[in-house]
């Protein structure tokens, strides 16, 4: 740490944002700014990477360095980025199209490699750069302009493919709730290693209200479960309900009901490395559970930047060979003399 | 006893061949070793299928390699072999129309039975005639049975001893050609420094052979060529994809910055990407990625992280990289992208050399997607392209594709090792005034930008794939989209102040015809060149290795000849270009497409009719 102050300002840039009014990006971006803004790292030092699609514009409306690529492909430039310089504090901005249709594969990777990225997920459900077109996670019979008869497709849940891919980190919030969204983004970018923050985020134009149903805040208390490490997987306006592990599967259960205390109540561990539990919680959806928010896992696991930087380092300690030229006269070489006339191979 | 017949020659070729599980490439690999450490010229090709084990004993899973040596130049690995080491029936059948007549023909006479002749799909019991080989010099040797006898007291099991066999062909080879084994037995020492009996087994078998040689001198010729006289220094042997990497190194300590490949393995490029993975010694960063595109995105990163960055491939590959190069061009970062072309389309001919992916290096994006092509011409000289490639695109700030060729990676050559000081030198365009800074403000000369990258305090700027102005904001403006689509073209173009003009190997004040070549089939249309004008004919040769742009003398060397071939292994794609850009010419073409590079006999029969014509 060192004694940079930063304020939000610090992080906007020059450039009119264009998302559209009323757009979730909005609060993201808030979050992001307020998050780099108290991390105590020098201004220089951010890198933000991103792909195509509405979110992918975030880099040009921030004052860091910034690089808008190509689709699909946010990951894969950071990561290279990352290799490159481990100094930096690099974070993907990427949506669901980007990272989990063409750029699927390179999600994965860069998860199961551990490279030290943040990736910010938003999650609309939908295609909005290209005006509302089913996304891979969609509902099935999902309506949209390409599938005007209801998709036939399963969705992916993207802290699924976290799991599976051996992800060490992974969070969810919700695009309206700045204070959780910052809150998850902190421990995010504190996290050594590939960290997924996915936001639910509303499309206001072409997918306005997918979220509502875990939003309403009518209904939020029971809906949602914010998760904290080390705490009970309690909700409800009273937190009077929770989750208990029976039979393989996780239940809801109330407090006071069949002999239920508050000591039944599963406690949050996200630094547990077996995946199960942490699975569980990310299957879990309406309108039978709560969806689960908050940092669900987060356990500690080589870094890969680090060890490409370590290995380097213990290599060179014992090397032989520590210049070109050195390296061009290793080996099998041999003297021509004799021959001041002899030809070189250039010309005929 | 009688005499042993010495013949002394100028140069001689030699093709080891057999099974895909043989080792015969090792075996090749470590004659011509021994004989480019003996002073003499050599010049190889390895030419094997792309299945790691097919079908063993059938003429599709023959595996050959080719060393030509000589005490002259050697440009090219020879059309055809004097002498070809055959160890089972179907490396006869698949090499017969590759010997040179009245040559020699060593085979393992243990493994011409029944069974294998007819997996070779011979139809009699002599292979040779069927072969049309009666006039060959031929000699059996069991080199199986020799070898199970001479490892009998090794303890070995039967699949371990035939292993060893490729080494009784090696010592009996080496004698034939007076070459010591010293070399041979470091190497097998090494190798299997772990694992002792299978050195001393190896060693057993390689003298085996050599003893062979020695005693039947009857009926082995041993030949004489003498060390070639070439300039004097150190020299190493080297192939084309050994070069290619040690020039990225080479330029990365020149400029000051760190390698990065971001690379995914694909033949035959991918010993660039072993050879730069051994060197974490030099710092490399070697980044394996999951597919081409993550190579290239992972090489862009780099680069705006601000390294030298790469990304090696072959064709398939260079068509997945492509709207990342476009993205390169755009935001306008150094990146070098090497491309070790093989025969296409698609899957095509993994193993084998082409040069049809010259279109998609010059135009195969989306766009107007101008970028620098340079290529190589010989193994060793991948070393210098590699390293001017990575010079124009740190010093221009553009993307910079080097082509080289299956021929060119794998064939190797003696290279006489370059001093780090004389290389020219390599200067970045790092920005140092954030006050001025802007990202696409532009040298007025060179029109290239500056380059500033994260952790320049002051520097913070935004670049991306979208049309912007000259800080790097988004633009859609009509004018502005020219304006930059044009300086992106003027950018690659200008660079051809940083090229040497192109030479007239021949006829410099002109002549009847101008040979043009371009990248790897440089040793074969210099070789022809070279026949044709002993012969007193009227030929010379322009060879390209700077594609775009060209070298601003072409159009004046074009025009001192009365007529241009241009030789190529493609349907006439470099015509198509020179067409393009040099419409005044008129062009013939010589061109193939077999996988194979051209031989000196064929390019002679095209220029001698166009010559007569």
């Amino acid at each position: 740490m060192t004694d940079v102050k930063y304020t939000i300002k610090d992080f906007k840039s020059e450039n009119e944002v264009r998302w559209c009014a009323g757009c979730g990006d909005f609060a993201i971006i808030n979050a992001v700014q307020r998050t780099m803004a108290g991390m105590g790292i020098p201004k220089e030092k951010f890198a933000v990477i991103s792909g195509i699609g509405c979110s992918s514009r975030f880099p040009y409306y921030m004052s860091t360095f910034g690089f808008h690529t190509i689709h699909g492909r946010a990951t894969a430039v950071a990561s290279g980025v990352k290799a490159a310089n481990p100094e930096l504090s690099v974070w993907v901005m990427t949506g669901d199209g980007d990272s989990m249709a063409i750029g699927g594969n390179h999600f994965i990777h860069l998860i199961r490699r551990n490279i030290d990225l943040n990736v910010v997920l938003f999650n609309n459900r939908i295609y909005g750069l290209t005006k509302g077109q089913y996304s891979p996670t969609s509902d099935r019979g999902f309506v949209s302009k390409t599938s005007p008869f209801g998709t036939v497709e399963d969705p992916f849940v993207p802290g699924q493919l976290v799991i599976g891919a051996r992800g060490s980190f992974y969070a969810r919030s919700i695009d309206g709730n700045l204070k959780l969204s910052q809150s998850v983004l902190e421990k995010a970018a504190e996290h050594k290693g590939t960290s997924v923050v996915e936001v639910l985020q509303n499309c206001v134009i072409f997918n306005n209200g997918i979220h509502n149903a875990i939003t309403d805040p009518n209904h939020r208390a029971d809906r949602q479960l914010v998760l904290e490490h080390g705490k009970p997987m309690l909700f409800g306006a009273e937190n009077e309900k929770g989750l208990v592990f029976e039979n393989g599967k996780l239940k809801v259960v109330k407090i006071g009901e069949n002999g239920v205390t508050e000591d039944d109540i599963l406690v949050h561990d996200a630094m547990e490395v077996d995946p199960t539990l942490h699975l569980a919680l990310i299957n879990m959806a309406l309108p039978d559970f709560p969806v689960a928010l908050g940092v669900i896992r987060a356990v500690p696991a080589p870094v890969y930047d680090v060890e490409m930087e370590a290995q380097i380092k213990e290599i060179q300690q014992t090397r032989k060979v520590s210049c070109v030229d050195e390296l061009l006269n290793s080996g099998n070489t041999w003297e021509v003399t004799g021959n001041p006339n002899g030809s070189s191979k250039k010309c005929i | 006893m009688k005499e042993t017949k010495v013949i002394e020659l100028e140069e001689v070729a030699i093709r080891f061949s057999g099974d895909s599980g043989d080792g015969m490439q090792l075996t090749g690999t470590l004659f011509s070793d021994t004989t480019a450490l003996l002073g003499n010229d050599i010049s190889t090709f390895p030419d094997y299928p792309s299945e790691i084990r097919a079908p063993q004993g059938t003429v599709g899973g023959v595996s050959g390699f080719q060393v030509q040596f000589g005490k002259k130049q050697v440009n090219t690995p020879g059309d055809n072999a004097n002498v070809l080491v055959a160890m089972n029936p179907a490396a006869i059948k698949a090499n017969a129309r590759f010997l040179e007549p009245g040559g020699t023909i060593i085979y393992d006479s243990d493994s011409f039975t029944e069974k294998n002749l007819r997996k070779a799909n011979f139809e009699t019991d002599d292979p040779f005639a069927e072969c049309n080989l009666e006039d060959f010099f031929k000699i059996p040797v069991p080199i199986s049975s020799l070898t199970q006898e001479g490892l009998k007291d090794f303890g070995l099991d039967n699949k371990s001893v035939m292993r060893s066999k490729n080494m009784f062909a090696l010592g009996l080879v080496c004698w034939m050609f007076n070459r010591p084994l010293d070399y041979v037995e470091e190497f097998v020492k090494n190798k299997f420094r772990k694992k002792p009996v299978v050195v001393d087994s190896n060693i057993k078998v390689l003298h085996d052979g050599y003893n062979y040689g020695l005693t039947m001198q009857h009926m082995t010729p041993s030949y004489l060529v003498h060390p070639a006289e070439i300039e004097n220094g150190t020299y190493r042997n080297i192939n084309g994809n050994h070069a290619t990497a040690w020039g990225l190194l080479a330029a990365a300590e020149k400029s000051g910055l760190e390698l990065f490949l971001g690379s995914y393995p694909i033949t035959p490029a991918t010993d660039i990407l072993t050879a730069l993975s051994e060197r974490k010694d030099l710092g490399v960063k070697t980044f394996q990625a999951e597919d081409e595109i993550a190579g290239i995105c992972s090489a862009i990163g780099a680069s705006f992280a601000g390294d030298l960055a790469v990304t090696t491939t072959s064709g398939p590959g260079l068509a997945l990289k492509g709207e990342a190069i476009g993205l390169a061009v755009m935001a306008e970062l150094p990146l070098v992208i090497v491309n070790v072309q093989r025969g296409g389309p698609s899957t095509g001919l993994p193993t084998k050399t082409e040069q049809s992916d010259l279109m998609q290096a010059l135009y195969g994006r989306n766009g107007e997607s101008p970028v620098v092509v340079l290529a190589a011409s010989t193994p060793s000289d991948c070393f210098h392209y590699a390293y001017m490639s990575a010079k124009i695109a740190l010093e221009r700030m553009v993307p910079v594709i080097l082509l080289t060729d299956g021929f060119l990676g794998n064939g190797s050559e003696p290279w006489k090792i370059p001093a780090m000081a004389d290389l020219p030198s390599i200067t970045p365009r790092v920005a140092n005034d954030s006050e001025e800074f802007l990202a696409y403000k532009r040298d007025a000369a060179t029109l290239a930008r500056e380059w500033a990258f994260p952790g320049m305090a002051g520097f913070e700027h935004r670049i991306g794939g979208l049309e912007k102005n000259i800080t790097g904001t988004v633009s859609h403006d009509p004018e502005n989209h020219q304006v930059n689509s044009e300086i992106r073209e003027e950018k690659v173009q200008r660079v051809v102040d940083m090229i040497p003009d192109l030479e007239i190997c021949g006829d410099e004040d002109g002549g009847d015809v101008l040979v043009v070549s371009w990248g790897g089939t440089f040793g074969h249309t210099a070789s022809t060149v070279r026949e044709l004008r002993l012969a007193g004919k009227s030929v010379s040769l322009a060879h390209f290795n700077y594609i775009k742009p060209l070298p601003k003398n072409t159009k004046e060397v074009f025009s001192k000849f009365k007529k241009i071939i241009v030789c190529e292994l493609n349907l006439g794609q470099f015509a198509a270009y020179l067409r393009n850009e040099l419409p005044e010419f008129s062009y013939y073409q010589a061109n193939k497409l077999k996988g194979l590079p051209f031989t000196v006999s064929e390019l002679k029969e095209s220029i001698t009719k166009l010559l007569e014509d």
